[in-house]
């Protein structure tokens, strides 16, 4: 079973993923329209460029716009969870000895220590993130059953990480879930709420030029997210 | 009854259509015809198929479904925090629902569409500013407004307004005639007063090109006097264009479209005419987008731009006041607390915040200016924004919606309100009506003309 997961599952997951997010990139921007959509894109790429890039690192800085100063809660809840996220699965060393074997490629390796805090940290924030869900009215009324199911596919890598790190019962058992559900979360970016993990650049670019041609930023004003 | 006498998914083409469907008082007829008026489920979904791409539709799929938009919302915050009310909630239940449904979606479900989007949301594209994933739910709404006009479920009000400018290019029963007439008849009253004032109208490769609001034809004539006076003060090289003169855009609030087109492309071709090196519009937010922001896509300019560079008149008197072309008496400067409306349409979503904080800096007396809180790109709607003002039908919703301004007004401690936008203007001047809380409002112009230094040479004589 290891074998197999670690074997053709990978490749089949690591493919459909990469395949995926690029096709899925590609149609974003192809069905771009500078008339339905109302921004000039192509014609003042510089504007564009910058409204882009402005757009997209301010939102990606704790506290870096109005909006996450506005509610502080969620945005410690928000950047708890997506940090570890985005750098656990790529630069825990467990991670980073298997790339090497399978792709012969490594990253930056994290302190194990501080690594087990981002993942802990994942899995506390997530479980906040259902607590919104089910607490606050103005959440409640919009989530469906399919947000936990995206909010459970995006956390099952961690929890049996963690049931494998600190070897609760079987420990190969957990690293086989381990592996099988960080496939499955590979999977099901392209195709689910969670290409967000792409798309949220994608999107954010698409406002920020929105603000940096047509919106003020050609009249030279930066949009004060 | 698929389509009905007066509420149909025609739109109205001729002066006699606009009569007819005034006769009907309050729309009282129309709105109980449109509980009977069918949904062309196909069409619906083939021109969803047709314009809604990739931006909207990842709009709508990667909505977390987070909340963070609600407290964004003036709306939800004064509606007691109705959850019903998160903008997020709002598109979902609405046009992700008729996308989800392939237009299969009924009559009901069309009304209460309609209802959520002219009344739950002002398309003041705040909430895409709080958005982390920077979703505009405004601009969905101003794209499934064009859904349901297509449809025949659009408030009658601005069923009317939209057929205004498809019969007179103007958003009321002004003719080019009445323009040029009225223009000429309120410069006549104040010459004496202005020797020398003119209205300059159709003259080839001026400086400036204004357009106006044709309610400023119609109700506030003293207000194309004043545009004219300060170009004169300013001694600008100025016209109007006897067609093409209308600025603003009922239709933009409508959703109908080709109705938009027709009337943006009026101006500019007023503009290609007349050759100006600038246009400038009156102290109007919709306008303004409708025209300057917006018009060159509806006309199928692949740059985004009119054909002559369009500023908003804040820009203008901006300018007038820093280079001196306008200059204040100190002595009559505003002495008392003041505040600013910002407009959602040309500070959010046009950047223009430096040139109305540079009028305050030369017309109001150090220490007295207020701002709101908050203010500039992120301050709230008036409340009135997106055609909310003008539809009946929602008046009470409108009026639940001015308090948000009303609080923010009383906040400052300010009587005087400067508010240079149309919209803005209304709604203040109805939320003191309703409210009563003892304030004034007012356009820059007749404020900027009372402490103008004159120069000599445009005195009187005595």
């Amino acid at each position: 079973m290891h074998d197999l997961l670690t074997g053709l599952f990978f490749w089949i997951a690591l493919g459909v993923f990469l395949i995926g997010v690029l096709a899925r990139l590609i149609m974003y921007f192809r069905g771009l329209s500078w008339q339905l959509d109302r921004v000039a894109y192509t014609s003042h790429p510089g504007a564009g460029f910058k409204g882009a890039v402005r757009s997209i690192y301010k939102w990606l800085i704790p506290f870096g716009t109005y909006g996450w100063r506005t509610q502080p809660f969620i945005t410690i809840v928000f950047f708890g969870f997506h940090i570890g996220a985005v750098l656990i699965p790529l630069f825990l060393l467990g991670h980073n000895l298997f790339l090497q074997e399978k792709l012969g490629i490594s990253f930056f390796t994290l302190n194990p220590c501080f690594a087990d805090i981002l993942t802990w940290t994942v899995v506390i924030s997530a479980f906040f993130l259902i607590l919104r869900r089910l607490v606050l009215p103005e959440v409640r009324i919009m989530t469906t059953l399919y947000d936990y199911f995206i909010l459970g596919v995006a956390i099952a890598p961690f929890v049996t990480g963690l049931f494998a790190r600190y070897q609760v019962g079987d420990y190969s058992f957990w690293l086989n879930m381990h592996i099988f559900c960080g496939e499955i979360l590979l999977i099901a970016i392209p195709f689910t709420k969670l290409s967000h993990v792409f798309l949220f650049f994608a999107s954010r670019a698409q406002l920020g030029m929105d603000f940096g041609i047509k919106r003020g930023g050609m009249k030279g004003t930066k949009m004060a997210w | 009854m698929p389509e009905g006498k007066f509420c149909n998914k025609k739109p109205i083409d001729t002066a006699e259509g606009i009569n007819e469907l005034l006769s009907d008082t309050s729309g009282n007829n129309y709105y109980q015809e449109m509980k009977e008026l069918d949904i062309d489920s196909d069409l619906l979904w083939k021109t969803i198929q047709n314009t809604c791409k990739s931006r909207t539709k990842t709009w709508l799929e990667i909505c977390a479904h987070c909340g963070m938009c609600a407290e964004s919302c003036f709306l939800y915050q004064v509606n007691g925090r109705d959850p019903k009310q998160v903008p997020a909630y709002k598109i979902q239940s609405t046009l992700g629902e008729i996308i989800k449904r392939k237009g299969k979606v009924d009559n009901q479900f069309m009304r209460d569409t309609m209802e959520t989007a002219w009344s739950k949301c002002t398309c003041c594209n705040r909430c895409g500013t709080y958005c982390p994933h920077g979703i505009d739910t405004g601009i969905m709404f101003s794209y499934l407004r064009g859904l349901l006009y297509q449809q025949g479920f659009v408030p009658w009000e601005l069923k009317i307004g939209a057929g205004m400018h498809r019969v007179y290019r103007a958003q009321m029963d002004v003719t080019d005639e009445d323009f040029v007439d009225t223009f000429e008849w309120m410069v006549e009253e104040y010459e004496d007063d202005y020797p020398g004032l003119t209205v300059p109208v159709d003259v080839e490769n001026a400086d400036i090109m204004y357009t106006v609001n044709a309610r400023e034809v119609k109700h506030y004539p003293e207000d194309l006097a004043e545009a004219a006076i300060l170009f004169h003060m300013a001694g600008e090289n100025w016209t109007v264009p006897s067609k093409g003169w209308e600025q603003t855009s009922l239709a933009m609030f409508a959703g109908d479209w080709a109705a938009c087109k027709m009337q943006v492309e009026s101006v500019y071709e007023a503009m290609e005419r007349l050759k100006p090196a600038r246009m400038i519009g009156t102290e109007c937010g919709h306008a303004h987008r409708a025209t300057v922001i917006e018009g060159p896509y509806w006309a199928g300019r692949k740059n985004g731009q009119p054909p002559a560079e369009s500023i908003h008149y804040v820009e203008w008197l901006a300018e007038a006041l820093n280079t001196g072309k306008l200059k204040i008496d100190p002595s009559k400067r505003i002495k008392e607390l003041v505040t600013l409306q910002d407009s959602c349409n040309y500070i959010r979503n046009h950047g223009l915040k430096k040139a109305t904080r540079d009028i305050i800096k030369h017309i109001v007396e150090p220490g007295y200016f207020v701002e709101m809180s908050p203010n500039k790109e992120h301050n709230y709607c008036c409340g009135g924004g997106g055609g909310f003002n003008g539809i009946g039908l929602f008046r009470k919703q409108r009026n639940i919606a001015l308090l948000t301004k009303r609080d923010q007004i009383l906040a400052t401690g300010a009587k005087l309100v400067l508010a240079p936008c149309h919209n803005c203007w209304d709604a203040i001047r109805d939320l003191e009506e309703e409210y009563e809380i003892g304030i004034r409002w007012s356009f820059l112009k007749p404020i900027v003309i009372k402490m103008l230094v004159i120069p000599e040479h445009l005195k009187p004589e005595e």
